[in-house]
């Protein structure tokens, strides 16, 4: 176990390591010199020699990497050009909302979609199994954005009972005031996912199902109940917790429409805002950790399978 | 139905108090298609402490009366229409799903044939067993259920329990999981344990103490069997009585010993006479001198050769899937390879095909060592080796014409796709089928059907040499009697060799020339079929032919082969066949 742990663990450093490689090439490799990328067009020579000085242009390719990446470990990713606040600051102020909305919204997705793919596959073929199946087509098809201003329109403005835009913070504001206000666009942001997971849990317990030690179980004399939950979906379960996984990874990285819709201080909005003041530091502390993101993601999934499945867990 | 009360079976005087299950009229049919039934009027019984057989091929319906009983029939897709089925009083058919979840495992038990994949894999074996007792036993302790649970490993003959109680299921060998299964279904002593067909995955040594197993705690208990099979040889060895079964209806009931020697029927005749005699049949003449396959010393080993490993000191890890191997094919004869699941015969095929690469040693197809060439150097020689595989349900492509299937090979060699057709279709007709055929898709034929598809398959190559591996195993003994002999025919017709991969020693006797044994990598015994076969040497041999179940009996010939042995002694696999076999 604690072997495939680190063999998991250490695989994730090439990776890694390539992301900051590219990130590092992004400023390099584009056309024209990095310092007047970053300096934009009305820089006189001076403030470009600067800005040269500053980043170390005039050294080495390799040396200028060793550095960034000696930076990078000490947590220093760098300086924003709009607000000259460092980049960590930047992104740690808007880490909260972008973190805290995707786990909630994804409690969500699972805590909707996972039973209703388990009752799908339960009834399978009957009316029940149909119309969760439909339900899925839809909220697959749908844009996320129509969604989101639907809901808006019968839950805050005709009915009320939520406000329509606006963050409060869990850490500031409670538990309370942050749940009214991440409901909405939590629950734009898990329709797609809810429609994914429901769709996986059902096709994997489809599976699980013909398998002979569920037939084992009836023969036991299990209950329907202790056949579904006990021994079928904690074996569909690995497919189940990749889509999971995939789909958090993305909805920490995809929350930008979301985040403009519902006027949200997140990550999502200072990529677009990072992207259109070409702001390169910014953009590529943020490229960093959502790739970071992704492979701690993916490590944990792997890990988790391992707990999940003893078969993992010898090899 | 007339036959079951006809044959004076040893129940018909006893109460019927005595009678632990009881059948009647059992009939099932389709969901969909209530007029196509499966079951057409199933009646048989078993008395308290009985072993009844029920022996049919595939599409008997022999399962679906055990799913039946059990109800477990699959929802949706199979129903009963009308009939009985009582266990001890309780009538079945009528019962809540409530009231029989309470009767499964506490009354009626079951044991399947996959025992590979009828234990959850993530659930702790010895959790598994006590599951039961948690869903049955509702007032026990925990330290009771785990002292229920050890002692039942105990009594189903397993080493070391502690470890094996908290083992995971992909731990243990076959043999092993149909242990914990067995020891599953007998926790709560039931009246009756179905058993659909629990040794049939197995290998025949350890189907032998499987068997045993069985019939020991059966006598402990005096727990009744309702024991589901197609091999004779099993049914001779621990039936009390023999229901056959065919096309969804009892063809005949009787007393084994009767049943074997004075089948009823026509169908039970047919079924005991496709049985292959153990006895080998004399190797044929030797015609032709010319060496069509050989392998040298061939050797192939799996595990990395680690540097670091062996810097570090440590042993080579590498094993040894076979090691060792040298034998030579000529043209027109049969070789078998035999053993037991990991002897490595089904290595030394695919190293032979080339599927695998071999890791030291030579095989030389017609005088050429192909065993090094590369890709392009070996195409020329890929097709004078051609193989047929096991399941014929999954060796064709299912979204292939059998014409394009038959072509595909060689089309890739240059034959103009007309004349490949001309080909296929001779091919076809050759071995027993239609040149409509052509333009069909495999799912629209039997298996016995498919495997002559196959054969024609890898006959369209016009190879030297076939690999047939496990080729008929899959097969009802009547169709793998009537592939076998097309075989042959083939054979005789076109002088093409045959190695012949099997697990089955009957097989092996009938069809192979010569016989090589195989066990753990490493070949034990290899010469002409009538002495291997016939005068084992090798220990290992002597107990492949000890375990084959119903060696004491010629089913061909109606009557055992020494009616000294016919006692179901466990000492009776170890004399028997052997000796009498040397006296016919």
């Amino acid at each position: 176990m604690l072997g495939y742990c680190l063999k998991r663990t250490l695989a994730a450093v090439p990776v890694m390591v390539i992301v900051a490689l590219f990130v590092f090439l992004l400023l390099r490799l584009s056309p024209g010199d990095p310092a007047a990328i970053i300096a934009g067009d009305m820089a006189t020579p001076a403030q470009l020699a600067r800005i040269r000085e500053a980043l170390g242009l005039n050294e080495p390719m390799h040396i200028q990497f060793f550095r960034w990446v000696g930076e990078l470990l000490q947590g220093d990713f760098g300086t924003s050009l709009m607000s000259g606040l460092p980049v960590t600051t930047l992104m740690a102020q808007r880490l909260e909302p972008t973190v805290s909305l995707a786990v909630f919204s994804m409690l969500l997705s699972v805590l909707v979609a996972v039973p209703m793919g388990v009752l799908a596959a339960w009834k399978h073929g009957s009316l029940i199994d149909r119309v969760i199946m439909a339900l899925s087509v839809v909220g697959f098809s749908v844009p996320v954005f129509v969604i989101g201003y639907l809901l808006i329109k019968l839950l805050a403005i005709d009915l009320g009972w939520l406000p329509v835009q606006g963050f409060r913070r869990l850490s500031e504001d409670g538990l309370w005031a942050f749940l009214e206000h991440a409901l909405l666009p939590a629950m734009m942001l898990s329709t797609i996912y809810i429609a994914l997971i429901a769709r996986m849990t059902r096709a994997s317990m489809l599976d699980v199902l013909g398998e002979d030690y569920i037939r084992t179980a009836h023969a036991k004399g299990a209950s329907e109940r202790r056949v579904l939950f006990r021994h079928a979906l904690r074996n569909a379960g690995v497919p189940i917790l990749e889509v999971i996984g995939t789909g958090f990874a993305l909805m920490i990285t995809g929350v930008v429409v979301t985040e403009s819709v519902f006027n949200i201080p997140g990550l999502g909005r200072l990529t677009v805002d990072a992207i259109l003041s070409r702001d390169y530091p910014v953009i590529q502390g943020l490229i960093l950790v959502t790739s970071g993101v992704y492979v701690v993601i993916n490590l944990l999934i792997d890990l988790s399978y391992a707990l999940l499945d003893p078969r993992i867990r010898y090899r | 139905m007339t036959a079951s009360k006809a044959a004076p079976s040893k129940d018909a005087h006893a109460m019927s108090s005595d009678r632990v299950l009881r059948v009647q009229d059992l009939v099932v049919s389709s969901h969909t298609q209530p007029d196509r039934h499966i079951l057409k009027g199933v009646s048989f019984d078993i008395a308290a402490g009985e072993t009844l057989c029920l022996v049919g091929e595939s599409g008997s319906g022999k399962s679906v009366t055990s799913l039946s009983i059990m109800g477990l029939l699959p929802r949706g897709v199979l129903e009963h229409r009308g009939g009985d089925i009582y266990l001890e009083e309780t009538p079945l058919l009528t019962l809540s799903s409530a009231r029989l979840r309470e009767l499964r495992a506490s009354r009626i038990a079951m044991i399947f044939q996959e025992p590979m994949t009828a234990l959850n894999p993530l659930m702790r074996v010895g959790e598994q067993i006590e599951e039961v007792l948690v869903m049955h036993r509702k007032g026990t302790t925990a330290g009771e259920r785990r002292t229920r649970v050890l002692d039942m490993l105990e009594q189903v003959q397993l080493p070391d329990i502690e470890r094996m109680y908290a083992s995971w299921p992909h731990q243990l060998s076959g043999g092993q999981r149909q242990r914990i299964m067995i020891a599953m279904a007998l926790v709560l002593e039931p009246r009756l344990l179905i058993a659909d067909e629990p040794t049939t995955a197995l290998d025949v040594t350890t189907q032998k103490q499987i068997l045993w197993l069985i019939r020991q705690l059966q006598e402990r208990h005096g727990t009744s069997v309702l024991f589901i099979t197609h091999d004779m040889g099993v049914v001779a060895d621990i039936a009390d009585r023999v229901c056959v079964m065919r096309h969804g209806e009892v063809v005949e009931t009787q007393p084994v010993q009767a049943l074997l020697r004075h089948p009823l029927t026509d169908y039970t005749r047919s079924l005991l006479m496709a049985v292959p005699g153990l006895q080998p049949r004399p190797s044929r003449p030797v015609t032709e001198r010319e060496i069509v396959l050989e392998a040298i010393e061939l050797e192939k080993c799996y595990g990395r050769h680690s540097r670091w490993a062996r810097l570090r000191g440590q042993q080579d890890t590498r094993t040894a899937a076979a090691s060792d191997v040298s034998f030579a094919l000529t043209r027109g004869r049969t070789l078998g390879i035999v053993g037991e699941s990991g002897s490595g015969k089904s290595t030394v095929a695919r190293c032979v095909m080339r599927m695998i690469e071999p890791t030291g040693g030579g095989v030389r197809v017609m005088g050429r060592d192909i065993s090094t060439l590369g890709r392009a150097a070996l195409k020329p020689h890929r097709k004078r080796i051609q193989m047929i595989f096991q399941d014929p349900f999954r060796s064709l492509n299912p979204r292939l014409t059998i014409g394009d299937s038959l072509i595909e090979g060689p089309v890739n060699y240059g034959t103009s796709r007309a004349q490949a057709l001309k080909q296929a279709e001779a091919l076809l007709i050759m071995v027993g089928l239609s040149g409509e055929a052509m333009t069909r898709y495999p799912h629209q034929f039997s298996g016995g059907q498919r495997q002559r598809i196959a054969i024609a398959r890898a006959l369209a190559m016009e190879p030297d040499v076939l690999v047939a591996d496990e080729a008929v195993s899959a097969l009802d003994v009547s169709v793998q009697a009537q592939v076998l002999t097309l075989l042959e025919d083939i054979q005789t017709r076109m002088g093409v060799a045959v190695l012949f991969i099997t697990h089955d020693l009957r097989v092996a006797a009938q069809v192979c020339d010569d016989v090589m044994v195989m066990q753990k990598g490493r070949v034990v015994e290899y010469g002409p079929t009538s002495r291997v076969l016939g005068a084992p040497e090798h220990a290992y041999t002597r107990s492949l032919m000890a375990a084959a179940p119903g060696r004491q009996w010629d089913f061909a010939a109606f009557q055992p082969f020494d009616d000294v042995s016919e006692s179901r002694s466990s000492d009776a696999f170890s004399t028997g066949l052997i000796s009498g076999a040397q006296k016919a």
